[in-house]
């Protein structure tokens, strides 16, 4: 079907729908938002990791003309208005809920982290708004921030009501035979690991707009979004602000998510309160130095762990005790992250009879960590394919041939970590990574730089996600406080053309593109006759958002569900306009076909038909074409691949080059390879960010974020990293309609490992820690 | 409170804005042409290039009262009519953008890049574009569309 002249269907590499506004300037992101009155609020942010405030002093900003009104967290609570939540509740070892410390929107009594809410001040102008912000004194009493991860018990507690800092104390599999598999072990390879802290840095900053209509007792927030419905049902449920029915939540176009704008945030729940305290709509736009300091971030571990191996260089077991940072506060979904979309993933492409994690989750005086791009399986992928490759240099085996050794190559496969594997053909991806690197060359290569006075490395990384989040059933047992279905609504109007209306949000991703592919190919109707809906409370009957590299498994089944509805209901129709048997139509290309009769119609004829409803019986067909789906998948889906890098370090001033780099991703069925192609390419970039350049520091001893803007933190330039050479090997995903698995995060999974392991074997070391920068490299090269 | 008169995309404009407004600002809320966006406060990611008399500026650097009676183009005065300008074609042509965010920046720096530097190579566009960040592509897309747009033009 791909060989068909202007194809749009599954398959099709066509251009973006969306782009015309993009390129042209015409995107509508929150901050292009203009509300008629609209003020402006601008945030008191702590300045002090820990404290105690003791006094807030409104008086001088109140006297600075266009200065509305300066609301606090004591105002808050007054009003009845509930702190933020975490939407997934672990249990530690001994079966006891997780301890969630007090969340409130604006601080009351203390503040826990550098950036955290004190105060918001409300201003005619921005500009006014944030003079008088700098104006609000604030009598803070100073306590000892926690900041090293390694020595939060003792500490002084973030929370009162978690006495050690200990959030939770989680374990996954079972300890006995994993210390059993140990006891046989030819081999224990021993790694201990960081998984450096990342800033998120969506390129358009978090905003929001809140707006409150007297007359009819309802708010409306604007926001950049990935998931508003959960945003209207957190602010709604937990918050308290308004019910349900009387708010509506628009996430317009938004610029990038990553995760970082999946939570819901102090500033939306503020915006909204405020709206009503003064009357007019109330606008925030983060500063990038506020997107630094409070928007959520990622990773963020420190890990112990040891692989046993038998002889033969098979594994045995996987033991790995993990610290967790999740900061100040506990994020929406910040307990999640580091259980159960991490220690789940620990077996990744491989047999382990027997895997026992601990994860501690801990809180710090620094921001909130929650999901970012992976989530939890970066962390655990990092973990797993470094000490598979340190297992082969103790070993003395090929890389590539010991993760051949241990494969998993029956299918499906149910590992000690709660996943089962549906499908999957590891050794394809990997043996046509090696293909394409060109791994039989390598040591010419590697000879080559060595003449040169370089040295060469080359790094593996055959990574497994688990996307498609999630069953419902299955997340709910597991903690969690929704369910992961997505809905589809598909209104097929009298002309014939149609909108979907998904609960999915595009925030990058092409939905508005991809989604009508699907539409477009199931009912064989031109792409331009299919339009995308998402983004609003009051458009779209519900939604879980997008994150987890989800809409597409679940999404995009959703859709498929509901435009087979629309097809059998367009069958019925048919029969009677027809008249043949019900049983007797087919739909193909667009037609409606009687079998055994040269009759058919289009699906125009049909949408039009439905609605004039004049040719059937609506006591026995209702009139209309519209039908619409939830759909809750019974399985995780399972993306994997292989990623390879080359490097080229000079020795001598530390110097870094990408050689080459190969991608071999299985995501099942493709949709539209242009876009998944961009997909993997920018995950690439943000796990090669991770390896080389990104990395949150705070300062141990006063808890200040040192990395706090574009000067300080070192994000990815188009002069840091190469093209890609990407390829895709597929089996299609057998637990859903369109037999896909997501490419949303593969790139930010496999490719950090790749990097570092190929550092690691071109300078003949260890370890290094990231980001492995030119100085760290340098000094691994010189053995300081 | 000054009064700032510019010649925008073609069309004579002015606003009356405090002394310290920035061009960006000015752009965006005074005329509302939102498609110059503002991604940091450090002048380190681009999103809000336009040009100011033909040359690109990060106008988030420069005041609005700079500009008077300058001669701006912004992203919204790329196209003309409904032809989109080449690099605004090979944009949407090579998937170089995913959010868009950061895309008008992009667009604009593009356009001074190709017209300062004749036969663009890659290794010398993702150089040039040290002034411009974007978290969606990882730039590969990005450069290849640029370089397919240079080529265009020059021929």
């Amino acid at each position: 079907m791909i060989s068909k002249p202007n194809f749009t269907g599954i398959g099709a590499p066509i251009q973006r729908k969306e782009d015309k506004r993009f390129i042209t300037g015409q995107g509508q992101y929150t901050d292009d938002i203009a509300r008629p009155g609209q003020v402006y609020a601008a945030f008191v942010r702590s300045p002090v990791a820990h404290a105690r405030i003791k006094e807030i002093d409104a008086s001088a900003a109140l006297e600075l003309e266009g200065v509305l009104a300066v609301l606090t967290g004591a105002q808050l609570k007054e009003d009845g208005i509930a702190g933020l939540i975490c939407g997934w509740t672990v249990q530690s070892k001994d079966g006891s809920d997780m301890i969630a410390g007090e969340h409130p929107a604006l601080a009351v009594d203390k503040v826990r982290y550098v950036g955290d809410h004190v105060a918001v001040v409300i201003g005619t102008t921005n500009h006014i708004a944030r003079q008088g912000a700098e104006l609000v004194g604030v009598d803070y009493e100073e306590l000892d921030p926690v900041v090293d991860l390694e020595s939060v018990r003792g500490a002084n507690p973030v929370h009162e009501e978690a006495a050690n800092n200990v959030c939770f104390e989680w374990e996954l599999g079972e300890k006995e035979p994993t210390d059993d598999a140990f006891g046989k072990a030819d081999h224990v390879t021993k790694l201990d690991i960081t998984n450096n802290r990342l800033i998120p840095n969506a390129m358009e900053p978090r905003a929001a707009i809140g707006e409150y209509n007297q007359a009819e007792d309802h708010y409306t927030l604007y926001t950049t979004s990935q998931n508003p419905h959960v945003a209207r049902l957190v602010i709604s449920a937990f918050v308290g602000l308004a019910p349900e029915h009387k708010l509506r939540v628009i996430a317009p176009d938004v610029g990038g998510g990553f995760g970082s704008k999946i939570f819901i945030y102090a500033e939306e729940v503020v915006c909204l309160w405020a709206a009503k305290k003064v009357g007019k709509p109330v606008k925030w736009t983060g500063e990038r130095s506020e997107a630094f300091l409070a928007d959520a971030h990622g990773r963020d571990h420190i890990s112990s762990a040891e692989l046993a191996l038998d002889k033969d260089g098979k594994f045995l077991g996987l033991r790995v005790k993990t610290i967790a940072n999740l900061g100040a506060y506990l994020s929406t979904f910040a307990s999640a992250v580091p259980t159960y979309l991490y220690g789940t993933l620990l077996s990744g492409q491989y047999q382990i009879p027997a895997i026992y994690v601990e994860v501690d989750g801990v809180y710090t005086n620094t921001a909130p960590v929650d999901a970012y791009r992976g989530a939890g399986r970066p962390e655990a992928t990092y973990l797993l394919e470094r000490i598979v490759e340190k297992a082969a240099r103790e070993l003395s085996i090929d890389p590539a041939d010991l993760r051949k050794r241990n494969f998993i190559d029956q299918f499906p496969y149910q590992t000690p970590v709660i996943m089962n594997y549906d499908v999957g053909d590891y050794h394809a991806s990997l043996e046509e990574g090696l293909e394409r690197i060109g791994y039989s060359d390598f040591e010419t290569r590697k000879a080559q730089s060595e003449a040169a006075g370089k040295k060469r490395g080359i790094g593996f990384s055959t990574y497994i996600e688990a996307c498609g989040i999630a069953p419902s059933a299955a997340v709910g047992s597991l903690g969690a406080g929704v369910g992961l279905w997505e809905s589809a609504e598909v209104r097929v109007n009298p002309t014939g053309n149609v909108e979907v209306l998904t609960g999915c949000h595009s925030h990058g991703q092409g939905h508005e593109t991809t989604f009508a592919q699907l539409v477009s190919h199931r009912f064989g109707i031109p792409i331009e006759s299919v339009e995308i809906v998402h983004g609003d409370t009051d458009k779209v009957q519900f939604g879980m958002g997008t994150y987890g590299s989800r809409s597409g498994a679940v999404g995009m089944s959703a859709i498929t569900v509901a435009c087979d509805k629309v097809i059998t209901k367009g069958k019925k129709i048919a029969a009677h306009l027809m008249e043949v048997p019900a049983d007797s139509v087919d739909f193909e290309d667009g037609l409606f076909l009687g079998k055994d009769s040269n009759k058919s119609l289009a699906f125009g004829e049909i949408a039009l038909a439905a609605y004039t409803a004049h040719g059937f019986p609506t006591d026995e067909i209702e009139p209309g074409l519209k039908e619409s789906c939830f759909y809750d998948p019974s399985n995780f889906t399972f993306p994997a691949g292989c990623h390879i890098c080359e490097v080229e370090i000079d020795p001598e001033t530390g110097e870094l080059d990408i050689a080459a780099f190969v991608a071999v991703d299985d995501f099942g069925t493709v949709i539209n390879p242009m876009i998944v192609e961009g997909q993997v390419h920018g995950g690439l970039v943000q796990g090669i960010g991770q390896a080389i350049l990104e990395g949150c520091t705070y300062d141990k001893e006063s808890g200040q974020l040192v990395t706090g803007s574009f000067m300080d933190y070192t994000m990815p330039r188009a002069d840091d990293v190469p093209s890609f050479d990407v390829g895709m090997t597929v089996t299609e995903c057998p637990s859903n309609p369109v037999g896909m698995k997501g490419c949303g995060e593969a790139g930010a999974i496999g490719a950090t490992p790749a990097v570092i392991n190929a550092i690691i074997n071109a300078l003949g070391v260890d370890s290094i820690e990231m980001p492995a920068t030119p100085e760290r490299i340098w000094r691994a090269a010189n053995g300081l | 409170m000054i009064s700032v008169k510019t010649t925008v995309n073609g069309e004579e404009r002015s606003a009356d804005v405090e002394d310290r407004t920035l061009l960006v600002s000015y752009l965006r809320e005074h005329l509302r042409l939102t498609g110059t966006h503002i991604g940091c406060d450090t002048s380190q990611c681009g999103a809000c290039v336009v040009h100011v008399n033909g040359k690109a500026v990060k106008s988030c650097t420069m005041l609005a009262a700079q500009a008077e009676g300058c001669n701006i183009t912004t992203v919204e005065g790329l196209a003309d009519g409904d032809t989109l300008h080449p690099v605004q074609a090979a944009f949407r042509e090579y998937h170089g953008l995913q959010c868009g965010f950061c895309t008008p920046g992009m667009i604009m720096s593009a356009v001074d890049l190709i017209r300062r530097i004749p036969d663009l190579d890659e290794p010398t566009i993702r150089q040039e574009l040290e002034g411009n960040l974007c978290r969606c592509t990882g730039y590969q897309n990005i450069v290849k569309a640029i370089k397919s747009a240079a080529e265009q033009m020059a021929s």
